[in-house]
Order: C-alpha cells, then structure tokens, then sequence
C-alpha cells in the first residue's frame, strides 16, 4: 500500500515539475523544475522496478549508520567543494581578473560568494551536524533512529535542497538576504525536510533507553528547534508567481533588516555554535578518554547560551536606521554572552583534565582542542566588536571577514575534522585510521592557513577602518574607497595562500579517510552485542 | 544508582553517577573566576542601560541618563566641522575663481576640501587618481571637452553633461554616421582620422577619407580636426582617446556615435564644495 502511494506522490510531483518547467518564468525555476522532475521521473522508475523485489526488514537490534557513512562522505565532500570556491573567491579580490569574462553572470565573484558561504556553513556544516547528531543521538541514548527510512529522507532532501541552492545563486535566482538566500521553493522544501529531522531526532530521544538526556542532546535539540523558528520567520516572502524564483520580502525596511540579522546572528548562535557544542560534548571525551569536567557549568552555560543569543542580533546594526535603543540591548546582551560562550570552551579543555599528556601523541585530540582555542578566541573576539566604539571602526571591514573565519575555520572546522577522524574508523569498522602522521599535516596545514587567514584580515581590515575615519585639518576626508582598495592587496593574497593550505588540509584529510576505509585492518567484531532495540 | 560516590581515579572527584556510551560527568563545581565575570558582566549590563538608551516601553525606549545618541553625535561633529569652515566656505563662495589661486590659504584650502569631493563622488568614473578610465575623460592632461579653463571646469561641473535634470547641462549629440554614411566610406574616414594623429593602417584609404572628413565631420571636428570645446567635440589629432584609438573602436564610434553622461552637481552639493572640487580638478595639472 504504501509503496502504491509513493509511486503516486513520485508521479504527481514529476508532472506537477514539468508543468512548472514549461510555465518557468525564469532560468533558476525552469532549471529546477527540470531537475526535480528527472529526480522524480528516475525515483518513480526505481520504485516501478522494485515492487516485486522481497523486502529485507532492517536489522532492529543495531545502531542505523548507514546514514551517518553517507553524512561523513557529503560531509568531505561539500568541505572540498565550499574550500575550493572559498579560495577562488579569495583569489578573484586579490586579482579581479579572475571574475572571467567570458562566464560573467554565472562565476563573477557577486554569484559565487553565496555559493561558498551556503557551501561551508549549510553543505559542509550541516552534513557534519547531521551526521554527527544520528551518531550521537543513537549512542547517547542508547536506540536505534526513530521514523525508520525517514533519516534516509532527511538525508537526501538535505543534498537536494544544497543542490537546489547552489545552483540558484549561480543562474541568479536568490532573496538577497545573507544566508538565506534561497527563494520561496527551496524554503518550503527545507522546511519539510527539517521538520523530519526534528521528528527522527525527538522520537530517538523519547525512545531513548538512558535515564537521563545527555548534554550534547541539550545542544542539538536546541540548534534544531530554534534554526526552524528562524529560517521560518525569516523567509516569510510572498512569491510574484507560482511558476517564478522572484518573491518579495514581507517585512520592510529596518524592520527586515532587523529580522534578517536577528536571524543571521542566530544561525551562528545555533548553528555553528550549539549545534557544534552538541558534537563537541560528545567526540571530546569520547577521544580524551575521560568524564566531562563539570555537569553544573555544562547546564548554567547551555541555558544562559541560549537565553542571551537570541537577543545579540542588532549588534549587526549599529550606526544604522536601527533605533539605538536596540542596538544597545544587543551589545549587552551580547557582553553578557561572553562568559557563557566560554563555559563550552572550559568544559572541553578542562575534560583533558589528568590527559594532557595524550596531546603530544594523539594528533585528533590536538585538532579538537585548538578548535576549542578557536572557539574561545571569537567567542571573545565577537562581544567586543560588538561594542558600539569597536564596531565603528571595525564594521564593513575585512575585520569581519578575520573574525567570522577564525570562527568557521578554527572552530567549527578543526572540530568537525576531528569528528571525522573520530567517526570514519568508527563507521567502517577499521581499528584505527590509516595515518596519523597524515592527521598532524592536517592539523598543521589547517592551523597555519587559519593564522594566515585571520591575521592578514585583522592587519587589512583595521588598516581600511582607520583610512575610512582619516580625516584632514580642515575635516575633510583623506583617502577614497579604491586607495583602500589598492592598499588591502598584499593582504588579499596572503589571505588566499591562508585559504590554499587550509583546503590542502583538508585533501590530506579526504586521502586519509579514503585509505581508512579501503585500506585499514577490519575491527574484529565486539562480543557482546551493542543494547539498541 | 547506587548510593557509594563513584569517584574518577585521575581527579579524585566524584561523578554525577550517570553513563552514556562510555561518557562520565564529573562534579566539579562553577570555577569562580567564571561565574564572578559573569555576574561583573550582568551587573555592567545593567547599569549601561540605565545609562544608555535601551529598554523598549509602549510609546518610546527609555532614553537612559546620559541622554546619550548616536544620532545627536553625529550631527554634533558635523555641526563643528561646519562651524570651524563656515567662514572660509563664505569666502570661497563670494570669491571670483579666476583669483582664488592668488589667494594661499584660499587655494589651501580649497584644493583640500575639493579632494575630499573628488575622492567621494567623482573618483567612481574618473579614477582615484583623476587618471580616467575607457568612456571617462583624464582629468590630468590639458587636453579638454568642454574647456579647461577654471570658469569652464566648474560650468561643467555644476550643470554636467548631457543630463535631463539639469537644463544648463552641456549638451551635444554625434550622429550615428552607420545610418547616414556607407560601410567603405566609414572605413576611410576612419583611416583619414587615424592618420591625423599617427599612421594609419591603410595608407590608400586616407585620401578617400578625407573627402568624407570634410564633408561630414569637420563642421565639428574642424577642418584640421583640432575639435572644438564650445561643442564638446574631441580634438581627433592629439593621439588622446576617449574611448580608444584603434581602428575597430573608431568604427564602433562613427557607426554608433557615443553618448558620455555626467550628472549635474549643483544641488547636491553646495556651492563652495562645487568650486572646492573646480579648483581642485584645475590644478591637478591641466587647467588653463
């Protein structure tokens, strides 16, 4: 029965494609609505073919990992793509000639930035947090994934909606709000597929066979429930036509300017804040080898994290149409912030409490703990550029770039390279990874690019903030926008090679993953059996 | 769970009691240091709204003691630069430009204030520099358009070319020859015009080219094709290009004719910054 409504719903949506791609009002829709009903029409076949296959009940008694294999391997593999495009973007403001006339339009810097941050933060962040909260959800709760195959829907629906984006941004179809730039379509079908992944996670979580709820839960949860309520409010849009990307903004002016930050604030307070808390909670000690260090600081600063992110948003705003009412209570609250981002940050380093010493040979350990360095450094950085007097100099200046990266690089990713490395031996069943000394090249490959990375753009972009202010005897400004310009360019290079050792890190990685599973001695089986179902 | 505190080896303290895949809590309580700047920054947080504007009530946030805002700031610095150039700005204003270059601390001033404008609102097209881009005219070498005197440079300025807003914008308009002359014939005018300032490609055509010269171009161009400011028609035989010399960009020009627009300024700035940016563009090593 089921199988007969599938190959419905496949049949009408493949239609429903093919009408929107003939009516398509523009080259992103019409593109789509082809993909979408090739993807439905193959499905639709596929599903045809099976009906008389017999069905293999998944083993109950067993964790789900298949879906977490296929996560690390969309996990490297959008790492690689959002680096590569990450560098070209780099290299294209350091030498302009790069934007390629010939592909204007498709491949000019304006197109491919979106594409590089949706790529790292949603592709490659969000198949790491994916992946890596199916892992830690089933273990920590000691249960199989609840909504059997619907984790294998949350899966692919989530590489569909990538797909859906990426191309999008390159043919022009976007609401121009940062990080959240897809249109009308692929919103409704992220949230479909996000509510599924909030119902797969709770439902493990209420069949869970442990007592308690684990932290690293507390984290996850959060990050789920709260990136639906602000990817919802945010792309409230009304669509000019069914068959068009176009759609305009609901809210106005400061208003939608408000609500756009309040929500690209909150995607880093959530997103690549909780959620990667949550996978820190668990890969720390798991690697460590020993008990979080304090379960009080772990329950006032996840609650306090919580309650203060989601009001630091008009720091975005300063010095703007904003009233200053509220650009004051966000540089409070994001002050106050403070202290509570750097609870996660002691709670990880001090697990190492009494295995320090496992820093000098477990390179995977050291990969987990520079991140938390990282995370302490722009978990500090961030409050004060929130300052009003700060963020005048610092606003609109590569400083932003600096801080935001030393974030995204150091933090989020050394932390998910070391859930790889974590994960990969896991997975596949090998007794350990193929290389550590490929792990310590990693490791310092990517710790070198990131220092190149975040100093160059502290050094160009305090150097534009004081040449914007530079002002003459008579008050009369000093330098123009290209002088600045043409001062930065040293710095963009060095920026771009930052970049370039950073996404050669992460090659070594994928070549080490890669030789994990090919080439690793098999794990021999564990005696006892793993208490799932 | 049992009563007995399960105590972790290394650290001697004792743990929560539960396990999850492996994974222990320790006891340890809030380290001080911690919770002290916590409550420093929430006891700071408090008293800066008090200070600042910061709560929102039903009509209007509370405006905070200090009676602090980021908009009376500005306006306060900008209301003091204003101040302390108010009185050379009026002399600038009511000086004759032909003198103000007589005047040093005049000129000082204005070169510097006109930089600032220039860096602002001219140097999108014109270049930083004032070097000039393809379709924007060097503003550094004496050759000018629409003259280069300094009465004529701020003409131009205040009123631009070629605009709708502004009905004492400089105005000219080139026929679009690819409508009126035939493909050979534009061919050898454009040869005739090469050879005017340099050598041309095909010696052969030029004398064909000058017929056309004559009989199309040189009413604005002059017979010499020394061009003419009072129309904004380009001196052809001083190697200098608008937008560019070579034989295919001299075709795209006759054929289609060019159309360069520059917005008034009047207006949008003041009359003292429209003069301030004159003199500057009038120094910077062209003006006559």
């Amino acid at each position: 029965m089921g199988q007969y409504i599938k190959l419905i719903v496949l049949g009408l949506v493949a239609l429903a494609a093919a009408i929107a791609a003939n009516y398509g009002r523009d080259l992103a829709y019409q593109v789509h609505a082809v993909l979408i009903m090739l993807i439905a029409g193959a499905m639709f076949l596929w599903e045809v073919r099976q009906t008389d296959e017999p069905r293999i009940p998944a083993p109950q008694n067993e964790y789900m990992d298949g879906v977490i294999r296929a996560g690390v391997i969309a996990t490297a593999f959008w790492g690689i793509a959002g680096f590569l495009v990450g560098v070209i973007i780099a290299f294209q403001l350091a030498f302009p000639a790069l934007n390629l006339d010939w592909a204007e339009g498709y491949t000019n810097f304006g197109r491919l930035r979106p594409l590089h941050t949706s790529a790292v933060i949603f592709a490659f962040g969000g198949n790491a947090l994916i992946a890596s909260s199916f892992f830690i959800v089933q273990r920590t709760c000691a249960a199989r994934l609840w909504g059997g195959n619907l984790s294998w829907f949350v899966f692919w629906g989530y590489q569909l909606f990538i797909v859906l984006a990426a191309t999008g941004y390159l043919l022009g179809g976007t609401q121009s709000k940062e990080y959240a730039e897809p249109e009308w379509y692929i919103d409704i079908w992220l949230t479909i597929v996000w509510v599924s992944y909030l119902a797969v996670y709770l439902g493990t979580i209420i069949k869970r066979r442990e007592p308690h709820i684990y932290v690293a839960n507390w984290f996850l949860l959060s990050f789920i429930v709260t990136v639906a309520m602000l990817h919802l409010i945010n792309n409230i849009s009304i669509p000019v036509s069914v068959y068009g990307s176009k759609s305009v903004q609901v809210f106005a002016g400061v208003q939608d300017a408000m609500v756009q930050w309040w929500y690209g604030h909150n995607a880093v307070g959530f997103f690549l804040t909780a959620g990667f808390l949550g996978m820190m909670y668990y890969f720390v000690p798991k690697q460590a080898n020993r008990p979080v260090f304090s379960y009080k600081l772990s329950i006032i600063h996840f609650w306090a994290l919580i309650f203060l992110y989601i009001w630091a948003g008009p720091h975005h705003l300063h010095y703007t149409a904003l009233p200053d009412w509220a650009s004051t209570l966000g540089m409070v609250f994001s002050i106050i912030l403070w202290m509570p981002s750097w609870g996660g940050m002691i709670n990880g380093l001090m697990t190492l409490q009494g295995a320090w010493d496992k820093l000098r040979t477990d390179p995977v350990l050291r990969m987990m703990v520079t991140s938390l360095a990282f995370y302490g450094m722009s978990t500090f950085e961030g409050p004060m550029m929130s300052i009003r007097a700060v963020n005048s100099l610092s606003h609109y200046t590569d400083w932003t770039i600096g801080h935001v990266h030393s974030g995204a690089l150091g933090w989020n990713g050394l932390i998910t390279f070391g859930a790889l490395y974590y994960l990969t031996p896991v997975l596949w069943k090998r007794e350990a990874l193929y290389s550590l000394r490929l792990v310590s090249w990693h490791f310092w490959l990517a710790t070198i690019g990131i220092v190149l990375y975040a100093a160059s753009m502290w050094v160009t972009g305090i150097m534009e903030g004081l040449m914007w202010r530079e002002v003459d005897a008579n008050g009369f400004l000093v330098n123009s926008f290209a002088d600045t310009v043409s001062a930065k360019f040293p710095m963009y290079v060095v920026r771009g090679l930052g970049g370039t050792l950073f996404l050669a890190g992460a090659c070594v990685m994928c070549y080490n993953l890669w030789m994990t599973v090919k080439a690793a001695p098999a794990k021999a089986p564990l005696s006892t059996a793993v208490p799932a179902e | 769970m049992s009563n007995a505190p399960d105590i972790d080896p290394e650290t001697q303290v004792d743990t929560t009691g539960h396990e999850w895949d492996g994974i222990k809590e320790l006891n340890n309580p809030l380290p001080r240091w911690w919770l002290w700047s916590f409550y420093l920054c929430i006891i700071w947080g408090v008293g800066y709204t008090i200070a600042y504007p910061a709560w929102p009530m039903v009509n209007s946030a509370t405006a905070g003691l200090l009676g602090y805002s980021t908009r009376a700031e500005v306006a306060e610095d900008i209301a003091l630069v204003e101040a302390a150039n108010g009185p050379i700005n009026a002399r600038l204003t009511a000086a004759e430009l032909t003198e103000v270059s007589g005047d040093a601390e005049l000129m000082q001033y204005a070169t510097s204030a006109g930089g600032a404008v220039f860096r602002t609102w001219c140097a999108q097209c014109h270049g930083s520099g004032a070097a000039g881009a393809v379709g924007y005219p060097n503003l550094l070498d004496d050759d000018w358009l629409w003259g280069g005197d300094i009465e004529s440079i701020h003409d131009t300025i205040a009123h631009g070319i070629r605009n709708d807003e502004d009905l004492d914008s400089r105005y000219s308009q080139m026929p679009v020859f690819g409508e009126i002359l035939e493909e050979p014939e534009i061919l050898s005018v454009v040869q005739y015009v090469k050879s005017l300032s340099g050598t041309p490609d095909n010696a052969a055509l030029v004398t064909a080219g000058e017929e056309v010269y004559l009989d199309n171009c040189s009413a604005c161009h002059g017979d010499e094709g020394l061009g003419d400011i009072y129309q904004g028609a380009p001196n052809l035989a001083d190697a200098i290009w608008l937008y560019g010399g070579d034989t295919d960009t001299l075709i795209e020009t006759v054929t289609y004719s060019r159309f360069g627009v520059m917005p008034p300024w009047q207006g949008r700035l003041s009359e003292a910054e429209v003069r301030a940016v004159s003199l500057y563009v009038h120094s910077r090593g062209g003006g006559q």
